[in-house]
């Protein structure tokens, strides 16, 4: 069980989080005019690298606020968690 | 029989407690701090289970949770538990312990003529008959199941509570040996949250069983100082009885434990799991000794010597009177000299090296022992109980000689006990000197201390436990405290080991007692091209018992190589897993069981639902009323009156599960405008509109009805089930994308009690009850006022799931019941029924509407439902784009149709698949299925709503419904609303 760190609560245990996958991908600018192809990749494809990423996380049990992590995927490491609207710090080497 | 093993003197046991017992149907005594294992070897007791697979007789073999062998079944009844390690067992008076998997009994096992078979069980023996003879598996199953095994589960409810614990530490210790005491007493003292955790019932492991000192005194007296200083620290928690299973991320740790017994009745829990949040963990969880592969080496008398001497020590046990130690190591005799210091004669040690140099020989020898070097142990006599060994020189094993025994002290060298910290992600590196994996790259917030670093000598533990407390404590933020000075003398130690393997003449050489994998059997593994030490494993099931492979992993790793004609750490390593022990299921679930496991939401009504006889339903985790039956009704006859009540007279219904989200800010509108696919901007305050609500790929997510009640302030109202994914899916776009939209949203769901009045005479019934003007004209569908109800504050709302006049009466919750029962009260003239969800569901199938998850999968737009209507062509909203994607429209899509049987009696089971015609060639082409489907009382038929391909171009067609164990069903295909499709019922 992770030991997630809310930017607004602090750490506390995966179960009160729920994950919302990949941060930061884009809603296409003017949607409406979006090709099919841009608009599928928004919709349906996702990064799923093997090391560090960022994610969402909701703090469900708690603040209910979403924020970001940046998790390894492999150790499980969490480099960072940062707000909305934070600078997107660089993922570790 | 009264405990004539036990000898005169010495061990922890308290002589003064004598504690009675049963195994297998007879009375046996043994004392207070005996393990059910001590108390057993006390009165002679060897012969303790058949096993696995060949059913040989076998012995207690170790001393905790690594003994592969003594696995009985302890208690009676319900409160049974199987598999217990003998070795494990605390003593309690009056505990009940049985041997398991023999029949009729333990010493006359018939299953033991698997033994005599067993050329023909050899490794991966099953999966051959999965292939031939054709069909010989489904007789072989039902021979292997009762034949193998260990023992069987209780068949009644456990009646014992099990509870959760959480903890957080700075430091946790998991061990409380010499490396585990000095740890936390570093870590304490430097005032660290320290938590030291140790499976035995005593701390000091190692320590209750040595001869040295510490600081001069004997280690026992060290032992209870330290423990004592470590009660008296005040952020320090120590923890018996008490085994780390696991460690997973960031530092969690898993442990159990197990409560004190007691001799009468219940305990208040049985054991306890701790969920342990740890900054730093120091694992001093010692080493396991290991065995050595030789001819015959499972006969009952044949134990590791650390657990020989561990009984002698520590339990004042005779585990024999005349021993055998075989050795391969020097640490093996310092059980030859504690064995022969305890009164017990030592017939000779028998040792597979040459040199022997090293100081504890020396003394073995200066005791007298006779110490027979460059000697293998190469067979045995005795069938349930050791009788003598056969030693022969290694170079020369034809050349024997009989020692006479009825103990045989095996010593394969010693296996630190790195599970902790393969869970934690550590890869062990194999040192070929202790022929022994000891800890590699640093796993995360873990140090590891004393033996399960490999370091065995007395002083490097009590050192490296002072030293890695006080860092793991400076590492959490704590500067170190008093120093730990710690001097404890040894005999100058020989690291260098033997062979793990004797000379072979013949015999069954066992690698895993408990799964009965032979050297044998791994080397036909190889031999047969399972050459990947996982799949060697697998194949014979080497490692795969209860006790995880924990004495005879290197032996089978030392096979492989040898088969391989690879180096060890080439041949790898299989990795450990959580837990290190098995666990109980109930220590796992904790309270929450039965009814605990997942909460059950009632609403404010429930317990009036509950005195009126209802038959409940979960919705999510909400317990709905289903329908009122009277006395001898069946659901069915119950719903159809409840349905009949609401169309011709008066129905009262609980709709308070409904979800509610409050809506409030400058931002509100937009954000409905946004989450709605039809347009909600014209709607002005005091009225309400049906929402459809969309997912960003133009499915239909959730539907209900949004009220306005003000310029920024709306009431939304999702679907029972869909209430807290809604919210959820709105508050994050408000947070991560729509940032400039001032909403404020509140979940009220559970704030407001909901009831709905349905029926031709709602208005009656309602009207002398409130202030509201209940006339169609000053209060028309879709609008909603507020006022008083039965001097309550109220929102009514005037929507409709029926068809029919309907009053939404929504109260704060506090007031639920009391709204109910005036309803009831006011409505007894009226013959007011109260109705449930089946009748909900019936009332609006007959008007076609639809229920998110019913006739929805996720699949489905506005279009297939034949609501493309409704949706905006003028705004933007969630899911707007991919209603214009490829595919989301055309030919080829499923419609929502309706369904008549041509036999008005046939009702249709919900799922049903349809076709064409009524009977095709497989594969059959499906082109729809039932979503919904109900006996209609108002139509006196059945009626049923489905998803079919292209079906709106099928109106009057016949489809088929092939039935499950049943005819094929014709049906015609209608317009999805059966009943009053003018709307003409709406006002009253």
């Amino acid at each position: 069980m992770l030991l997630i760190p809310c930017p607004y609560c602090g750490e506390r245990a995966e179960g009160e989080f729920r994950y919302g996958g990949e941060a930061h991908f884009r809603r296409p600018d003017n949607h409406l005019e979006a090709t099919d192809e841009a608009w599928a990749d928004y919709l349906f494809m996702r990064k799923n690298p093997k090391g560090w990423h960022r994610e969402r996380w909701m703090h469900l049990a708690g603040c209910r606020r979403w924020f970001y992590v940046v998790r390894h995927t492999i150790t499980h490491k969490i480099a960072t968690a940062y707000k909305v609207g934070d600078a997107h710090p660089d993922l570790p080497a | 029989m009264s405990q004539d093993f036990r000898l005169a003197q010495g061990g922890r046991i308290d002589r003064e407690k004598p504690l009675r017992f049963l195994f297998d149907g007879h009375a046996y005594e043994g004392f207070a701090g005996d393990t059910l294992a001590s108390a057993m070897l006390a009165n002679g007791i060897h012969l303790v289970s058949r096993s696995f697979k060949y059913h040989r007789p076998r012995g207690i073999y170790g001393l905790g949770v690594e003994e592969p062998n003594a696995l009985v079944e302890t208690g009676i009844g319900a409160g049974i538990e199987p598999n217990a390690r003998a070795t494990t067992v605390e003593l309690a008076d009056g505990l009940i312990a049985n041997s398991q998997n023999r029949w009729p009994s333990l010493r006359f096992d018939l299953g033991a003529v698997a033994d005599l078979a067993s050329p023909l069980l050899s490794a991966g023996f099953y999966y051959k008959t999965f292939m031939s003879p054709a069909g010989g598996w489904k007789i072989y199953e039902w021979l292997i199941r009762r034949a193998a095994g260990v023992g069987h589960a209780p068949e009644l409810p456990d009646p014992d509570r099990y509870e959760h614990s959480y903890a957080h530490a700075d430091v946790l210790v998991v061990g409380a040996g010499p490396a585990g005491l000095a740890a936390a007493l570093a870590a304490g003292r430097a005032g660290a949250r320290v938590m030291l955790v140790d499976d035995q019932v005593e701390p000091g492991g190692q320590l209750l069983n040595t001869p040295y000192a510490i600081n001069g005194r004997p280690a026992p007296e060290w032992v209870a100082e330290a423990t004592a200083e470590l009660d008296r620290l005040p952020d320090v928690r120590r923890l018996a009885r008490t085994l780390a299973l696991g460690v997973y991320d960031h530092g969690y740790v898993a442990c159990v434990e197990r409560a004190i017994p007691v001799s009468q009745g219940r305990v208040r829990w049985r054991e306890r799991l701790w969920r342990v949040r740890a900054k730093e963990i120091v694992v001093a969880t010692g080493a396991i000794e290991r065995a050595i592969i030789f001819d015959g080496n499972d006969r009952p008398g044949t134990m590791l010597a650390s657990a020989a001497r561990a009984y002698a020590v520590r339990y004042g046990v005779a585990a024999g009177q005349r021993a055998v130690v075989f050795a391969n190591n020097d640490d093996a005799y310092r059980t030859a000299l504690d064995l022969a210091n305890a009164g017990v004669e030592v017939a000779a040690v028998v040792d597979l090296r040459h040199d022997l140099s090293g100081a504890l020989p020396g003394m073995a020898r200066e005791r007298g022992l006779r110490v027979l070097a460059g000697h293998g142990i190469v067979g045995g006599r005795g069938r349930t109980r050791i009788k003598a060994v056969e030693a022969a020189p290694v170079d020369d094993p034809s050349n024997r000689q009989v020692i006479e025994c009825d103990l045989l002290a095996v010593s394969g060298g010693w296996n630190p006990a790195l599970h902790l910290y393969a869970h934690a992600g550590g890869k062990a590196a194999y040192d070929s000197g202790l022929a022994a994996f000891v800890p590699g790259a640093p796993a995360e917030r873990m140090t590891i201390a004393g033996a399960a670093a490999g370091r065995f000598q007395l002083a490097d533990c009590l050192a490296d436990g002072a030293r890695l407390g006080a860092e793991a404590a400076r590492r959490a933020g704590f500067s170190a405290g008093p120093a730990l000075v710690l001097d404890a003398p040894e005999p100058e130690p020989d690291s260098r080991i033997g062979p793990v393997a004797s000379p072979s003449r013949g015999g069954k050489r066992f690698v895993d007692l408990h799964n009965d994998v032979t050297e044998a059997d791994l080397r036909l593994a190889v031999t047969e091209g399972y050459r990947s030490v996982e799949h060697a494993k697998r194949y014979t099931t080497w490692g795969m018992g209860p006790d995880q492979g924990k004495t005879g992993n290197i032996l089978g790793l030392n096979v492989l190589s040898d088969a391989l004609g690879q180096p060890v750490p080439q041949v790898g390593t299989t990795t450990f897993r959580p837990p290190y022990h098995p666990v109980s299921f109930g220590a796992l679930a904790g309270r929450e069981t039965g009814d605990l496991v997942v909460p059950t939401r009632k609403t404010p009504m429930d317990s009036w639902h509950a005195e009126a006889g209802a038959l409940f339903e979960p919705v999510g985790q909400w317990r709905r009323a289903k329908a009122y039956p009277k006395p001898g009704e069946s659901l069915h006859a119950a719903a159809d009156r409840e349905v009949r009540a609401a169309r011709e007279g008066v129905g009262l219904f609980d709709a308070s599960t409904l979800g509610k989200i409050d809506m409030s800010g400058p931002g509100a509108e937009t954000l409905i405008e946004r989450v709605y696919c039809n347009n909600f901007a014209s709607l002005k305050p005091g009225h309400a509109r049906y929402g459809l609500m969309l997912g960003e790929d133009g499915m239909v997510k959730d539907d209900g009805v949004t009220a306005r009640l003000g310029p920024d302030h709306f009431h939304m109202t999702t679907t029972t089930g869909g209430a807290a994914g809604v919210y959820v899916w709105i508050e994050d776009w408000l947070q991560t994308e729509w940032l400039d939209l001032e909403v404020f949203l509140t979940s009220v769901t559970e704030q407001w009690a909901v009831a709905t009045l349905s029926g031709p005479k709602a208005r009656q019934v309602l009207g002398p009850l409130t202030d509201v003007d209940l006339s169609a004209a000053a209060f028309p569908f879709m609008s909603f006022r507020e006022g008083r109800v039965a001097g309550m504050p109220a929102r009514i709302f005037r929507v409709s799931f029926s068809g029919d006049l309907s009053y939404e009466i929504n109260v704060p919750a506090r007031h639920g019941l009391a709204l109910w029962q005036a309803l009831m009260e006011s409505g007894r003239p009226h013959g007011i029924t109260p109705y449930g969800t089946e009748a909900l569901h019936i009332l609006r199938a007959e008007k076609g509407y639809i229920v998110v998850g019913h006739e929805t999968d996720g699949t489905i737009t506005p279009a297939d439902l034949g609501m493309e209507a409704m949706v905006s062509k003028k705004k933007d909203f969630l899911g707007r784009r991919s209603l214009v994607r490829s595919g989301m429209s055309g030919p080829g899509r499923k419609h929502l149709v309706g369904l008549m049987t041509k036999d008005p009696a046939r009702v249709l089971p919900m799922g049903a698949q349809i076709l064409e015609r009524p009977s095709e060639a497989r594969p059959v082409p499906m082109i729809g299925h039932v979503t919904s489907s109900y006996h209609s009382p108002t139509m006196k038929r059945g009626i049923a709503m489905a998803l079919v391909k292209n079906g709106r171009a099928r109106m009057g067609d016949t489809v088929y419904l092939p039935l499950l164990d049943g005819p094929t069903v014709a049906a015609e295909v209608v317009k999805p609303v059966f009943y009053d499709p003018e709307g003409a019922r709406r006002d009253g």
